[in-house]
C-alpha cells in the first residue's frame, strides 16, 4: 500500500499547475464547457493551446495532430485533478475524442485517420453515436437500420434514438446493418455518417429532466460512400465492442460523488425545518453518514482498480460492478438532498424559493437515466452475474 | 501509487488459507463451538507459528511487528473458515493496547505470551461505545466496581483489559477476587464473549495513555470490518456454487435472473467494500488524524452490506439454508455478533458524524 505518486509525476503536476496559472485568463469559462463539442472561437483556441503543450489529445500519435505521448494513467489522474481544482475546462471531450478517435486508431484506414482524427481532437468536427434504436436498447445487436449496396454507396434507411449533441453534429459513427442474410452480430457495420446528407432529420427527444436533450435521427434513403465503413464490412459489432487502451480514470465517478456529498452537507447545514439545520435531524443525518460510508467505499474501489490498471492485472468482478454502484449512489445523494429540503424539495424552473437552480431535482431524475442508459442496471446485473461469478446464461 | 496488498500480504493469505483449509474442516469448527471454553490450544498455537497471533507484537517481543492491514488480512481469512480464535481479542486490540500505551514491564510480560499463543487476553470495551443494560465500571480508591458486559475472548482470557475511559485500561487476571466471569450465549457458538461482574476488584494494573483505549477500539472496529467481509466472501462464494449445481424446472437455479441477479448485487455490494477496510487498516497506521472515522464507516459499512449479504445468501439456498445441518448460519450468526460488537451501526455513524463536527 503506497498512496504517493512519486516525483516524476509531482513534478508533472507543478509544470501542470504553472501552466494553469499563467493561462487562466485564456480559458473558456466553466468547467463542462467543450464536452461534446463546440463552435465557440474560444473553446476552439483552448483546446489548440492544451494540444500544443500536451495536455489534451495527449496519446493521439502526433502525425494525427496529437501529442503522441504513451498511455499513462497516472498523468490522465493529475490532469482531472488539477484542471478541476483550478475549475478550468480540460478541453473537448465527448463521443468524438473519447469514442470514435481511439476506435479509429485502432480499426481505421489511414486515410479516415488522416482525414478525420486531427479535426476531431481540436473540436473542429463534433460528433454523434448512431447506436441505439427504439428495437435495440439493451438487445443493442438488434440494429435495424439497413445500408444496402448501391454502386460505391450504402443507402440507409432506418432511425437511430438517444443521440446525444445529433442536433450539433457535423457527423455520426454508427451502427448499420449491411450483411442481411448474416447472422445477427455478424451482420453489422461501422459506418461514418455526414450529417448534412439528404435524408438525415434529426428531431429532439426531450427527457422528463425538461433540460437533458437527446435526439433521434431518422434515415431516408440516404447515402453513404462504401469508404465511410470502418474496419471490414460486418465486423461492427466487434469493432463497437474493441476493450480500447486508452486511458480511463477509474477515480473520475467517485471523484464527482465526493464533490455531490460534499454540496449536500452544506445544504443540510443551512437547510432548516423550524429553525434546526437538517445536519442535527437524527434521520436525515443517519442517512447522510450511510451515503458518505457508500461514497467512500467507492473513493478506494476507484484507487485499487486504478492499481490493477497500472499494473495490468485482470480486476475480475470486482471491474464490472462500478457503474451500477455508482449511477445508485449519485441518485440516492439527490434524493436525501430533496428529503432535507421537503416541500422546497419539489421546487423547480426558476421558482420563488428554488435552492441551487433546481440541481438536485434535475440530478435525481437525470441520474435515473444513467441508471438506465448505457446498459440498465439489470443488464449490469447479467454481466456481474454470468461474466464475472461464472453464473449460466438463461436460456433464450 | 498501488492501492492493494503487499505480495507478503498476498503470500500470508494463501498460507493461512490453505492451513486454515486442512487443520481446520467446518466438522472440527462445529467440535470446538460445543466445547465450553470454545478454544483449541493446538488451533491457536498453530496459527501463532504462522505468525498470525503475534502480527501485531512488536519483533523485540517475538512477534511480526506488522501493521493493523497485515491483522485485517488474517482476520478476513480466519472468518472465512469461521474460525473460533481469540485473534480479535488479544492479537489485535490488547496487542495495540499494550505495545501503543504498556509499560515495559507490562510489554515484557504479556506481549511474547500473546505472539506465542500461550498466553489470551480478553478485552472489555463495549461501554466505550454504548451502555446497555446499565452497564459499566468505575474506579474506586484504586478497585474496580460495576460491571462490563460482551468481554470478548471470554472463553481463553487468562485475564482481562478493562476499558474505564478512552485513556485507561484495567489489567484483571481471570481470578482475581471480586471478579466473576459470568458467560453469556449468544446466537455464535464459534466465539465466547461475558459478562464481568467486579465488586472492589483490583486491578493487577493499569495501562495508560491518550487514546489508549481508544486505539484498541479504532483497531478492533477495523478487524471486525476485515472479519464481516470474510464472512461475506464465503457467504457469497458458497451461494454461486450452489446457484450453479441446484437443479429445478430442468436447470441450475443460477440461471435465473431472479437468483442470479441476487449474486450480482450480492457481489456489486462486496467488492467496493473490500477496498474501503483495507484503506481504514491503512490509516489507523499511516494517517492517525483519518484513523477513528474510517474505522467507525468500515464496521458500520460493512456491518449493513454483510448483513443484507448473509440473509440473501441464505435465500438463495431456500429450504436447505435453514438447515442446522448446512453450514451458512455458522456465518450469518458470525454477522450477526460482529454488527453488534464494539458499536452498531447506527452508533458508529452518529460517532463518525461527531467526528467531522457535525
Amino acid at each position: 500500500m503506497d498512496l504517493s505518486y512519486g516525483p516524476r509525476y509531482e513534478e508533472f503536476r507543478r509544470g501542470l499547475r504553472d501552466f494553469l496559472e499563467k493561462h487562466r485568463e485564456r480559458a473558456p469559462r466553466g468547467s463542462g464547457i467543450g464536452a461534446g463539442g463546440s463552435r465557440d472561437p474560444a473553446v476552439l483556441a483552448w483546446q489548440r493551446l492544451l494540444i500544443q503543450h500536451g495536455y489534451a489529445a495527449r496519446t493521439v500519435p502526433k502525425e494525427y495532430g496529437g501529442a503522441g505521448a504513451e498511455p499513462d494513467l497516472l498523468v490522465r489522474v493529475i490532469l482531472d485533478e488539477e484542471f478541476a481544482r483550478a475549475g478550468l475546462s480540460p478541453g473537448i471531450g465527448g463521443q468524438g475524442p473519447e469514442m470514435l478517435v481511439p476506435t479509429l486508431l485502432e480499426h481505421g484506414s489511414e486515410e479516415q485517420k488522416q482525414r478525420w482524427i486531427g479535426p476531431t481532437i481540436r473540436g473542429e468536427v463534433v460528433w454523434c453515436q448512431g447506436y441505439s434504436e427504439p428495437g435495440a436498447g439493451s438487445d443493442l445487436a438488434n440494429v435495424q437500420t439497413r445500408a444496402v449496396e448501391d454502386g460505391g454507396d450504402f443507402v440507409i434507411n432506418g432511425q437511430k434514438i438517444w443521440t446525444t449533441t445529433a442536433h450539433l453534429a457535423d457527423m455520426m459513427f454508427g451502427l448499420v446493418r449491411t450483411e442481411p442474410g448474416a447472422e445477427k452480430h455478424a451482420g453489422i457495420s461501422y459506418v461514418l455518417v455526414p450529417m448534412q446528407s439528404p435524408g438525415i432529420e434529426v428531431r429532439p427527444l426531450g427527457t422528463m429532466t425538461g433540460r437533458a436533450e437527446f435526439n433521434q435521427v431518422f434515415f431516408t434513403d440516404v447515402r453513404v460512400p462504401q469508404a465511410n465503413v470502418v474496419g471490414r464490412r460486418g465486423e461492427g459489432w466487434k469493432i463497437a465492442n474493441t476493450t480500447l487502451k486508452h486511458e480511463r480514470n477509474s477515480l473520475a465517478p467517485a471523484g464527482q460523488l465526493e464533490a455531490g456529498l460534499a454540496r449536500l452537507v452544506e445544504l443540510m447545514r443551512h437547510e432548516t425545518r423550524d429553525g434546526r439545520p437538517a445536519l442535527e435531524d437524527p434521520l436525515l443525518r443517519d442517512r447522510l453518514l450511510r451515503l458518505q460510508g457508500r461514497v467512500l467505499a467507492m473513493k478506494y474501489h476507484g484507487l485499487r482498480m486504478l492499481t490493477a490498471s497500472l499494473q495490468q492485472e485482470s480486476p475480475g468482478v470486482a471491474g464490472l460492478v462500478a457503474k451500477l454502484a455508482g449511477c445508485e449512489l449519485s441518485h440516492q445523494v439527490a434524493a436525501l438532498a430533496i428529503d432535507a429540503m421537503g416541500e422546497l424539495g419539489v421546487l423547480y424552473d426558476g421558482s420563488k424559493h428554488e435552492r441551487a437552480h433546481g440541481l438536485w431535482q434535475f440530478q435525481y431524475m437525470f441520474s435515473l437515466g444513467l441508471i438506465i442508459g448505457g446498459g440498465t442496471a439489470q443488464i449490469q446485473k447479467n454481466i456481474i452475474a454470468e461474466r464475472g461469478l461464472g453464473l449460466p446464461r438463461e436460456k433464450t | 501509487m498501488d492501492f492493494g496488498l503487499s505480495e507478503e500480504q498476498r503470500l500470508l493469505e494463501q498460507t493461512l488459507r490453505r492451513y486454515l483449509a486442512s487443520e481446520l474442516p467446518i466438522a472440527r469448527v462445529r467440535e470446538i463451538a460445543a466445547t465450553a471454553a470454545g478454544h483449541d490450544p493446538k488451533l491457536w498455537s498453530g496459527l501463532a507459528e504462522l505468525g498470525v497471533a503475534g502480527v501485531l507484537v512488536p519483533e523485540a517481543h517475538g512477534g511480526g511487528g506488522l501493521r493493523l492491514l497485515d491483522a485485517a488480512v488474517a482476520m478476513q481469512s480466519l472468518a472465512h473458515a469461521a474460525a473460533p480464535t481469540p485473534f480479535l481479542g488479544s492479537s489485535v486490540m490488547a496487542a495495540v493496547a499494550l505495545a501503543g500505551a504498556g509499560t515495559p514491564a507490562q510489554q515484557r510480560e504479556w506481549l511474547p505470551r500473546i505472539a506465542s499463543g500461550d498466553g489470551v487476553l480478553g478485552v472489555a470495551a463495549s461501554e466505550l461505545a454504548a451502555r446497555r443494560d446499565g452497564a459499566g465500571v468505575r474506579e474506586q480508591g484504586g478497585r474496580l466496581e460495576g460491571r462490563a458486559l460482551f468481554a470478548i475472548e471470554s472463553g481463553a482470557a487468562a485475564a482481562f483489559l478493562v476499558a474505564l475511559d478512552a485513556d485507561r485500561l484495567a489489567l484483571v487476571p481471570r481470578g482475581a477476587p471480586g471478579l466473576e466471569v459470568a458467560p453469556l450465549a449468544t446466537i455464535d457458538r464459534t466465539r465466547r464473549v461475558a459478562e464481568l461482574v467486579l465488586s472492589r476488584a483490583e486491578p493487577a494494573d493499569w495501562v495508560r495513555g491518550p487514546r489508549a483505549a481508544v486505539r484498541a477500539l479504532d483497531a478492533g472496529r477495523v478487524a471486525l470490518a476485515a472479519d464481516l467481509f470474510g464472512a461475506c466472501e464465503r457467504a457469497l462464494a458458497m451461494a454461486v456454487d450452489y446457484a450453479k449445481q441446484r437443479q429445478q424446472f430442468g436447470r441450475p437455479i443460477g440461471s435465473f435472473q431472479a437468483v442470479k441477479h441476487l449474486c450480482a448485487e450480492m457481489a456489486a455490494e462486496l467488492e467496493p467494500a473490500r477496498s474501503l477496510v483495507w484503506y481504514a487498516a491503512f490509516a489507523f497506521d499511516e494517517r492517525p488524524g483519518e484513523a477513528s472515522l474510517l474505522a467507525a464507516h468500515a464496521k458500520a459499512h460493512l456491518a449493513e452490506i454483510a448483513t443484507a449479504i448473509v440473509r440473501t445468501a441464505t435465500e438463495v439456498h431456500g429450504g436447505i439454508g435453514f438447515t442446522d445441518e448446512h453450514d451458512l448460519h455458522l456465518w450469518f450468526k458470525r454477522v450477526g455478533l460482529d454488527r453488534q460488537l464494539l458499536g452498531a451501526p447506527d452508533v458508529l455513524r452518529e460517532e463518525a458524524a461527531k467526528l467531522q463536527g457535525w
